[in-house]
């Protein structure tokens, strides 16, 4: 699951070496410096905070906000490295009790003005422990590659994340010819392929797709027999979390498995042989159902919004939420901090609102978001 | 997860699916499109059409409909029915010939194809030696003879096609049996006419181009006579006789050339250029038809005088000093003249002049003065202007049918009733004065009645009503296999246009030359493209009809049976609601005729409401129990009182980056370098799938085997590099605001123990808004205003845009219609349990409770098929083999073509057809579903295709021609004519569906409400239509 971050990693190196942080716990907040080159320990990072704080006997996390506006997590050395290294000039942490910050988890979007968070998170009842090893909590995914180990080596499943990410999905697809190994040779088959990427669109900065690589597969459903305007749709529509089974152009970068050999490179349309796939009773395989449905983006409701052409501002008693399977039930009283944001958060990604809310009423809502 | 269950593994289910659900296409009702060919067998009294998609459509009386389709998609040139037989024979453009029977299987007649052949020349020979011009079916059905471009006749047996090669009468052979003198400039010439002598069937005629006419004996094989015209030979009439010919030539002149022993004929009894004496363009056919007065009947196709009317299409019809050009305002295919069809009488008598045009059939009584049209009950012209929308209604309540009826009896006083003959009725009854005029709208007799309609009368009373582009919106009766026009309403009258609609055909002066008289309703050209008619919404309890067009005017009409003379009350609704920096750049508005308007019986406006801007209005929706009229345009809705004639609110939806709305479709930049594209792309499909219709046999369920044989098809195909970019949507697309779907529901919007009126409206970009409405009650119905406030606001993330809102109740039943309950006519709906809502976007069916929105189901469609819905509808399919058994179920097109059905609540597929091509777009945008589970779509401008989803509503042609039948039969308008006729309908069970109407007007004005019983059951449930945007499909 590790991915192109790496390269982001570098540290840069400002000619102020020391940090200035912010740290903020409910409504106090306290400032000291770090050494930009030896942040030090997560460990002693964290025992600083508390000791600032006088919060020694709780269970906290800390967060802190990246230059997106992010609430992202400091749990470990390397993150907290990270948070260190990218501080501009400010380092903005955020300490919240443990408990509270499980209901308001971190991830894209849960800080600013950016929608929900996404799934990845363990959340609601799915909760596993805390495993603080490096696991990409602090960083936004943006794709990956998926169901290695079931697919054939010269196809590649990948999965564009979209939640909060500004990039376009930014990639065009083609009619073309195929050639397919059929019993009686060679066959020239339909199929779809990527035929151009948009520069600095998601598809193009993950690396993953690239120009001329044929699509088999829209999240699981096989394209084989679909019109280029079918599948067009049918990718719009997954557009939320889009996996791509793709036959890649460039065979030379496949993952190779040791023993297990699955599909010779020579071949190219059986992957998906076995399974038929049933319009409605279709999964994929490795994907946890509920983490598939959880991940879906869920509609927004508002509710008693003004009358018509006479009142200038919502009424008290408006509130906003969203539906969706994956919300915890907590979320939905309203003044809760969480729900709040969602409402926020939704609202600021739907400037069309400005036209039922007079501008600045967001705003005026609620001290909770003044971040 | 309910979802990852595999459907379809209930055997009890299974077996239910078979007994509720069946696709079937059944009949196409309309004109056909680009028509070819016209024939008519006089015995059976049977009118065929061919098209040059190769469909040959035969139609007797109203009802008896055939339908067959040549495999070879080459247009039918000629149709020929082998005399006094079920059988015709068709000539196709590639010069093959088909021969077509009707056979009776299990009780009804079908049409099917036995032989086809293509004739073949002597090795080496020029193809046009076989180029087939004339057919000639010879009256022993055993033999046709077939004229070619080289000048022979061929002679083919019947009904296996074989040749008889050394029977053919070669040009040499007939210039061989010449006297010298006209053998030297005769060679090469084509055949033009053959023609059985009317009385001996050895004799034959045949006219050669170049102005030959010979009488050849079949036995003897000699030239009995000859006529040498100078002029380029078109055609030829044989008096019935057989003593006089009358040839017709291409300078516009006929000869009348008597028949007699001399052999030789160098001039004609009597040459005329009818109107002449100026340059005249051809005379292509001509007939020739004797009278019990003595004098004849000529009637002539073309003639007209070349420099002023040689672009007109006529035909003339002359007899007894009168002269009538008909003039038609599309091209002529071919025409025949009716006339007494037993070869033994002496004399024709025609008595109606049947016209094929290329965009109608035209029929003219020729036996009641003045030759008045005839209204066909059947072929109507839909297209006389281009359809613009269709709006469907089931079920009519038999009083509304009634005034809609005498309201359209009226328009149609310049129809002949073809009665003249028949026995006066009796003087009308005091009280029956409307069923009098009922009468005489559907007595009108149709002289093209062969065969009898065998399919049971139809189960209901349904209203199908188009929009046209010219602003009018007909009313067509859609309840059985005819299709006929009950009333046009024309919305023209209430505003200004340019050209005055007073304006009538008739203002031709009275001693014109050429006699021109303008004949059918065929009429392409509007004044004005924003009277296009875009939405239509009807009442059919309280008779309020909204009717919705192109520049955002919204008319509110009610049902007057008198004619009126009142001011439209003129409202205009602001929909930007004072949203600044907008600038419309589309069409004004239409301009209201001020004062007071004369408006004749049936539906009179009373309100106009004139959206701003002037934008086409995308959805409407009527609730005639609260009097409130909803319509939406692409900047927003609103909702009018249309009792207190008062606005009640309106709401702009606009995305204010959203510039392309806010321009109108004028300014709309489009990239011609994509339009280009695109207009290949089309080219390029339409060239792979010029196959319009599916050849025969039951369209099925979609196999494998179609999408296998497409991709064969796909592989021969050069692959066009069109691209498609993969993008979200987001809120700042265009046309986001576009009102797609209007819904009035009563329902608990705002908290569950208190229900209350509601709208509901859906846009293109996802958004779904409810607004809690309060109407006084009806006693302060006119004192206290209707207060409406926004309730609720639904964006669906997927933001793919709302066709369609349906509210259930606690039984999880569409909640009935406005009036419907009233009118003890459903069930009133269950207000205990919890509503649920019904979102349609184009991607995916929702389910949320009520009232607080949660959602409960989904079914998503695009992401899992790659097809998006292009219309819903909600509908009722009834138990085939359980009386009262019925579900309500969602049926749903997609933009591939397919239909679904969408279980409710469940959202579950239940089955899926392949209906439509994908590529036809324009029959995609034009279905509508009727709420039992029927459906029709265009498939030409000028024909709708109806289908049915429902096993059980299921109207579809069953007619038995029998040719033995004819045999004795007697000519209608003789003495008896019409008595025997209906005798005989009546006898054999048949109902004719004008019939069955009639006879049940009888009856309800008789008092007796019973026999009509079986109309209507009082616990018919009725399904719902979801108000469904598509304009901008």
């Amino acid at each position: 699951m590790n991915r192109s971050f790496h390269k982001s990693q570098t540290l840069r190196f400002y000619d102020c070496s020391a940090v200035e942080v912010k740290s903020k716990f409910g409504a106090e907040f306290r400032r000291f410096s770090l050494d930009r080159q030896k942040p030090g320990k997560f460990e002693d990072f964290y025992k600083l905070v508390v000791h600032t704080h006088h919060i020694s006997n709780t269970e906290v996390t800390i967060g802190y906000a990246d230059v997106h506006g992010d609430l992202l997590p400091i749990n470990n050395d390397d993150n907290f490295c990270k948070a260190v290294s990218s501080a501009n000039p400010l380092l903005r942490v955020f300490i919240q009790k443990r408990e509270e910050a499980e209901r308001c988890s971190f991830g894209v979007g849960s800080l600013s003005r950016r929608r929900r968070p996404l799934a990845l998170r363990e959340d609601g009842p799915r909760r596993r422990t805390h495993l603080h090893i490096g696991l990409p909590h602090d960083f936004r995914p943006v794709s990956s590659i998926i169901d290695v180990d079931i697919l054939p080596e010269t196809h590649r499943r990948v999965r564009l994340y979209r939640h909060g990410c500004q990039k376009p999905l930014g990639f065009y697809i083609r009619d073309g010819t195929s050639v397919r190994v059929a019993p009686q040779g060679l066959e020239k088959v339909p199929g779809i392929f990527i035929s151009r990427m948009v520069p600095g669109g998601l598809a193009e900065s993950t690396g993953l797709l690239a120009v001329d690589d044929e699509v088999l597969e829209v999240n699981g459903i096989e394209v084989a027999g679909k019109t280029l305007d079918q599948v067009t749709d049918m990718m719009i529509a997954n557009s939320h979390n889009l996996i791509v089974t793709v036959k890649p152009a460039n065979q030379r970068n496949n993952v190779v498995r040791g023993s297990r050999a699955l599909g010779s490179s020579g071949r190219s349309s059986d992957s998906t042989a076995s399974r038929h796939s049933l319009p409605t009773a279709h999964v994929l395989q490795n994907l946890p159902p509920d983490e598939m449905e959880s991940d879906e983006e869920a509609d927004v409701v508002l509710e008693g919004v003004l009358e018509p052409r006479l009142v200038p501002r919502p009424p008290p008693g408006s509130l906003a939420r969203v539906n969706g399977a994956g919300l915890a039930p907590g979320l939905h009283s309203p003044g809760r901090e969480g729900s709040v944001q969602r409402l926020l958060s939704s609202l600021r990604s739907d400037p069309r609102h400005s036209l039922a809310l007079p501008p600045g009423g967001v705003e005026e809502h609620g001290p909770a978001v003044t971040l | 997860m309910r979802r990852f269950l595999r459907p379809g593994h209930d055997p009890a289910r299974e077996r239910l699916k078979r007994d509720l659900f069946q696709f079937n296409k059944t009949v196409e009702h309309g004109f056909p499109h680009q028509p070819s060919a016209l024939g008519y067998s006089p015995s059976l009294r049977i009118l065929a059409i061919g098209t040059r998609s190769g469909a040959i459509k035969l139609y007797g009386a109203p009802g008896v409909e055939f339908m067959g389709l040549h495999r070879e998609n080459n247009a039918v040139v000629q149709i020929h029915f082998l005399p006094g037989q079920c059988q015709l024979v068709t000539l196709l453009d590639d010069n093959s010939l088909h021969l077509w029977s009707l056979k009776v299987k299990s009780g009804v007649s079908e049409l099917q194809e036995d032989e086809s052949f293509t004739l073949r020349g002597p090795p080496g020979a020029a193809p046009s030696a076989t180029q087939i011009t004339v057919v000639l079916p010879h009256s022993s059905c055993q033999l046709l003879y077939l004229g070619t471009e080289s000048g022979s006749v061929f002679m083919v047996q019947l009904p296996a096609f074989r040749a008889l090669e050394d029977q053919t009468i070669s040009s040499d052979a007939v210039l061989q049996r010449l006297p010298e003198e006209v053998r030297h400039r005769r060679a090469f010439e084509m055949v033009e006419a053959l023609q059985e002598h009317p009385r001996d069937p050895n004799q034959i005629l045949i006219g050669y181009s170049r102005g030959l006419v010979v009488i050849w004996d079949l036995q003897g094989s000699c030239v009995l006579c000859h006529f040498l015209s100078s002029q380029q030979l078109e055609n030829v009439c044989w008096q019935r006789d057989g003593h006089l010919i009358v040839s017709c030539h291409s300078d516009g002149s006929y000869c009348q050339w008597p028949v007699s022993s001399d052999t030789l004929q160098l001039e004609p009894l009597r040459s005329c250029v009818p109107y002449g004496p100026f340059p005249c363009k051809a005379i292509t056919k001509i007939f020739w038809l004797t009278t019990k007065q003595g004098l004849p009947f000529t009637i002539f196709q073309g003639g007209m005088p070349r420099a002023s009317y040689g672009d007109r299409h006529c035909i003339s019809v002359i007899h007894n000093g009168q002269q009538t050009a008909f003039d038609f305002t599309s091209r002529v295919i071919d025409f025949t003249v009716l006339i007494e069809a037993n070869p033994e009488a002496a004399l024709d008598d025609p008595y109606a002049l049947v016209v094929l045009a290329e965009e109608e059939l035209v029929v003219i009584d020729l036996q009641t003065a003045g030759w008045p049209p005839v209204q066909p009950p059947y072929l109507a012209s839909l297209h006389c202007s281009a359809i613009t929308c269709s709006h469907h209604v089931s079920n009519i309540p038999l009083k509304l049918w009634e005034r809609i009826i005498a309201a359209g009896s009226r328009q149609n006083t310049h129809f002949s009733t073809m009665v003249g003959l028949a026995p006066a009725p009796a003087p009308p009854q005091p009280r029956a004065r409307l069923a009098h005029e009922l009468l005489r709208h559907l007595l009108q007799e149709w002289p093209i009645d062969g065969g009898t309609s065998l399919a049971p009368a139809p189960p209901q009373r349904d209203l199908l009503l188009t929009g046209h582009e010219d602003g009018t919106v007909r009313f067509w009766d859609a309840s059985g296999v005819c299709l006929r026009l009950l009333y046009k309403l024309s919305t023209v009258r209430v505003f200004l246009t340019d050209t005055d609609p007073s304006e009538s055909l008739s203002a031709q002066g009275e001693d014109e030359w050429p006699p021109l008289r303008k004949v059918g309703s065929f009429d392409p050209y509007s004044d004005d493209p924003r009277l296009g008619i875009q939405k239509i919404f009807l009442c059919r309890y309280s008779g309020y009809l909204a009717v919705a067009g192109t520049a955002g005017q919204v008319l509110v009409l009610e049902l007057n049976d008198e004619a009126a003379e009142h001011a439209v009350e003129q409202v205009e609704a602001d929909l930007l609601q004072d949203q600044e920096g907008y600038r419309w750049k589309g069409h004004e508005r239409l301009c209201a005729r001020p004062g007071p308007v004369h408006f004749e019986p049936g539906f009179q406006p009373f309100v106009l409401v004139q959206c701003q801007p002037p934008a086409v209005v995308t959805s409407l929706a009527l609730h005639s129990e609260w009097r409130l009229v909803a319509f939406g345009t692409s900047h927003g809705f609103g909702l009018f009182d249309h009792q207190q004639r008062r606005q009640v609110f309106v709401k702009c939806t606009l995305h204010p980056n959203d510039q392309l709305a806010l321009e109108g479709p004028l300014s709309r930049v489009k990239s011609l370098k994509k339009s280009l594209r695109q207009s290949f792309r089309r080219i390029r499909r339409s060239r792979v799938s010029s196959r319009k219709r599916r050849p025969a046999g039951p369209p099925g369920e979609v196999q494998e085997g179609s999408s296998r044989a497409e991709r064969t098809g796909l592989q021969n195909m050069e692959l066009a590099p069109v691209q498609r970019k993969i993008e979200a949507r987001s809120a700042e697309d265009s046309f986001t605001g576009f009102v797609r779907t209007l819904y009035f529901a009563d329902t608990y919007l705002r908290d569950s123990s208190r229900h209350c009126p509601s709208l509901w409206a859906g846009t293109n970009g996802g958004t779904v808004y409810a607004f809690a409405l309060r109407v006084p009650p009806a006693e302060r119905r006119m004192d206290e205003p209707v207060r409406a406030e926004q309730a609720k606001e639904i964006q669906l993330m997927h933001r793919a845009p709302v066709v369609g809102i349906l509210v259930l109740d606690g039984h999880s039943v569409p909640l009935p219609e406005p009036l419907e309950v009233a009118h003890d006519l459903s069930k009133s709906p269950d207000m205990q349990g919890s509503h649920q809502l019904l979102v349609v976007s184009e991607e995916q069916f929702k389910v949320f409770t009520l009232p607080k929105v949660s959602a409960r189901l989904k079914l998503k469609l695009t992401a899992l098929e790659g097809s998006r819905v292009r219309r819903v509808s909600a509908a009722r399919f009834g138990s085939c083999r359980a009386e009262d058994y019925g579900e309500h179920h969602l049926a749903v097109l997609t933009n591939l073509g397919d239909i679904q059905v969408v279980s409710l609540p469940l959202l579950k597929p239940q089955v899926r057809y392949s209906c439509i091509r994908r590529e036809d777009v324009s029959g995609i945008a034009s279905c509508v579903f009727t709420k039992y589970g029927q459906g029709f779509y265009l498939i030409s401008p000028s024909e709708f295709e109806r289908f049915s989803l429902s096993t059980k509503w299921l109207v579809e042609p069953r007619c038995l021609v029998d040719s033995a039948e004819t045999k004795n039969y007697s000519r209608l308008h003789d003495r008896s004519g019409p008595e025997k006729a209906s005798g005989r309908a009546r006898n054999s069970g048949s109902q004719s569906d004008g019939e069955g109407v009639l006879k049940e007007i009888q009856s309800t004005l008789e008092g007796d409400r019973g026999s009509c019983g079986d109309w209507r059951s009082p616990r018919v449930a009725v399904g719902y239509s979801l108000s469904n945007g598509g304009g901008c499909s």
